[in-house]
């Protein structure tokens, strides 16, 4: 069980890693997103293998781990990606609770599959809590360990830690395999699009670009997108992807030109110009923060009722999850 | 109006397709007819220029009952339109060097590389040359009609005739950086950059005035990290290198204070005359 005022020390800080949680609801009609875990089953069942509660800050490393020392006692448990983990260099299983003792280094081989790996220590990351959450917005420089992402030396509190049976693991039946697929709600401004244009727009295979990020994952490789012609509306821009700006949801897709669509995802712009072809639905936002560049994936057309019976079906795993970890 | 669902988590409402102000009032009255209507399930209400987005938890609200309690309150856009708001006064540093050094490193993304930002602003709408433009700017108050894109960023809406609206495309491709503060324009709109970051709009000054303060160590932002909210109105006023320096240093040093007026708006009153009632703002303003 870890001591109150246990730190842990960033010894490399990985590719980009920040402290998350699951976000700050309530300030984007302000501009400033949910932020949060991408993938925040992950992030959930992390906690909860160390005996946190699901809402804990915990670290969200993508592609590349960190390599981390650990001042005190604690348990750890990593999930998300498949990206090996070491305890002083011996390595140890994914999805399950850990005993860290004081001075152990964990750090991470190379990636094998996903994106997004979750470090979950018992007691949670103790930064500031900022507009009611931990969550690291770095656009805005806000939240988390100074706004952005960790360096080598940051020093990181970690609260008061609850007993855990250390050695208890996450059954593989309840680890989500991400899929290749992204369920989306065809709306917001698909009309600007032809019929034709849609269909092939479903029918690609899209390929995930290098710009992939907290902000949104683009996409590249399907047919560019033909217009409906129009008059453009005042203030909306000539361009017949432009609309007078609006929000954008989270999830939704827009497709500037109309050549490579954008999810917008936990970092998300709030708004813009940019007409949207149809939103992701809730339940494989997940999905996306596993994906990685060059990963071939579909968008799959649905309508409420499979959005809603999609998102029964989460909240039946996280039920389970709740359970085995009980 | 049209409704659409973003999504299982979202009703998007465009008000209008084209911009307005008449959108825009519509719009945020609507969207405070919702808040005040407390209905069950509704997480998140963002109100945008010529539309609006609800967030809601369909486990609390089932979609198509959350669309009929929304059509329920069009009816609120419809009244006459009353607004107590602020008016605030934004000095500006325009053809600063800063946003000039970044115009020229991203020339070849512009429609116009042989001009700078305002050169080219001026020329398509007819202005003879950059202190017209300059002057149109900062001549009449902007209404800020949305926050966000990223945190705390106004869109401002020009408050004179639509035929006298500034009006500029946005960077054939977007830049990469955009220094913060700066005063942007695309489309019809007006924009001021909260922070540094990518952007399309045409450059045109820096402000001093701080407008998001995630440290929250700004005096005017201790309560608050951003400065606006959907109905403020600003009035940019054009200020040299001196004043420009004065005033950074005053900010650092925690005694800069912005010049900001509570003052009431009537989109009628507005409409029969634009200019009388940009005189009054004003007058409450310097008043």
């Amino acid at each position: 069980m870890a001591e109150a005022a246990s730190m842990i020390e960033i010894v490399k800080p990985g590719l980009s890693t920040t402290v998350q949680d699951l976000g700050r609801p309530g300030y984007y009609h302000l501009g400033i997103p949910l932020s949060g875990a991408m993938d925040r089953e992950a992030l959930i069942a992390a906690n909860l293998l160390v005996g946190n509660d699901e809402g804990a800050a915990g670290l969200e490393a993508v592609f590349l781990g960190p390599e981390i020392r650990f001042t005190g006692d604690a348990t750890v448990a990593v999930t998300g990606a498949e990206m090996p983990l070491k305890l002083d260099g011996v390595e140890q299983a994914g999805w399950t609770a850990l005993p860290v003792r004081a001075g152990q280094v964990l750090s991470f081989g190379f990636l094998k599959a996903g994106a997004r790996a979750y470090i979950a220590v018992s007691g949670g990351i103790d930064v500031p809590v900022v507009l009611g959450s931990r969550a690291t917005y770095a656009l805005g420089a806000l939240g988390g360990h100074g706004g952005r992402a960790l360096k080598a030396g940051d020093r990181l509190g970690i609260g008061p830690g609850r007993p855990v049976d250390e050695g208890r693991s996450l059954p593989a039946a309840l680890r989500r395999v991400p899929e290749p697929v992204l369920r989306m709600l065809p709306g917001l401004y698909d009309h600007r699009v032809t019929a034709e244009a849609t269909e092939r727009f479903f029918a690609d295979t899209w390929k995930v670009a290098p710009e992939a990020d907290r902000i949104g994952y683009r996409f590249r490789g399907g047919h560019a997108l033909d217009f409906v012609p129009r008059e453009p509306p005042f203030g909306a821009g000539s361009d017949p992807s432009n609309i007078v700006d609006s929000c954008y949801p989270y999830g939704s897709i827009q497709v500037p030109g109309g050549t490579e669509p954008i999810v917008l995802h936990r970092d998300a712009v709030s708004g813009g110009g940019y007409f949207m072809i149809g939103t992701v639905i809730a339940a494989d936002m997940d999905l996306i923060g596993q994906l990685q560049p060059h990963q071939p994936v579909r968008f799959a057309r649905t309508d409420m009722a499979g959005a809603l019976a999609a998102r029964a079906e989460t909240a039946g795993r996280l039920a389970r999850i709740r359970d085995a970890l009980a | 109006m049209r409704y659409t669902f973003g999504g299982d988590e979202h009703v998007f409402v465009e008000v209008d397709e084209a911009m307005s102000l008449e959108a825009f009032f519509r719009s945020l009255s609507i969207t405070n007819a919702v808040r005040d209507s407390r209905i069950r399930g509704i997480t998140e209400i963002c109100p945008a220029n010529a539309s609006f987005q609800i967030k809601f938890d369909p486990d609390l609200i089932a979609p198509d009952d959350l669309l009929k309690e929304l059509r329920s309150l069009e009816g609120a856009g419809a009244g006459g339109a009353e607004l107590k708001t602020r008016i605030l006064e934004m000095p500006v540093f325009y053809d600063d060097p800063w946003t000039r050094e970044t115009l020229m490193r991203f020339r070849e993304r512009h429609q116009d590389p042989q001009a700078t930002d305002l050169e080219y602003t001026a020329r398509i709408n007819g202005y003879p040359d950059v202190p017209s433009l300059i002057a149109a700017h900062a001549g009449s108050p902007w209404f800020v009609s949305m926050v966000g894109f990223v945190a705390g960023l106004p869109f401002l809406y020009q408050m004179v005739e639509r035929d006298k609206q500034i009006q500029a495309p946005k960077y054939l491709r977007p830049r990469t950086d955009t220094p913060k503060l700066t005063i942007g324009h695309g489309g019809c709109f007006g924009a001021i950059y909260s922070v540094r970051g990518a952007g399309g709009y045409q450059m045109f000054g820096i402000t001093p005035m701080p407008i998001y303060d995630p440290a929250q160590e700004i005096s005017y932002l201790r309560d608050f990290m951003v400065l606006f909210r959907p109905g403020d109105i600003v009035k940019f006023r054009p200020v040299g290198r001196d004043a420009y320096d004065a005033a950074v240093e005053e900010v650092e040093a925690g005694r800069f204070s912005p010049l900001i007026r509570e003052v009431d708006f009537s989109l009628a009153a507005f409409q029969a005359d634009p200019a009388g009632t940009n005189a009054a703002l004003l007058e409450v303003l310097h008043g």
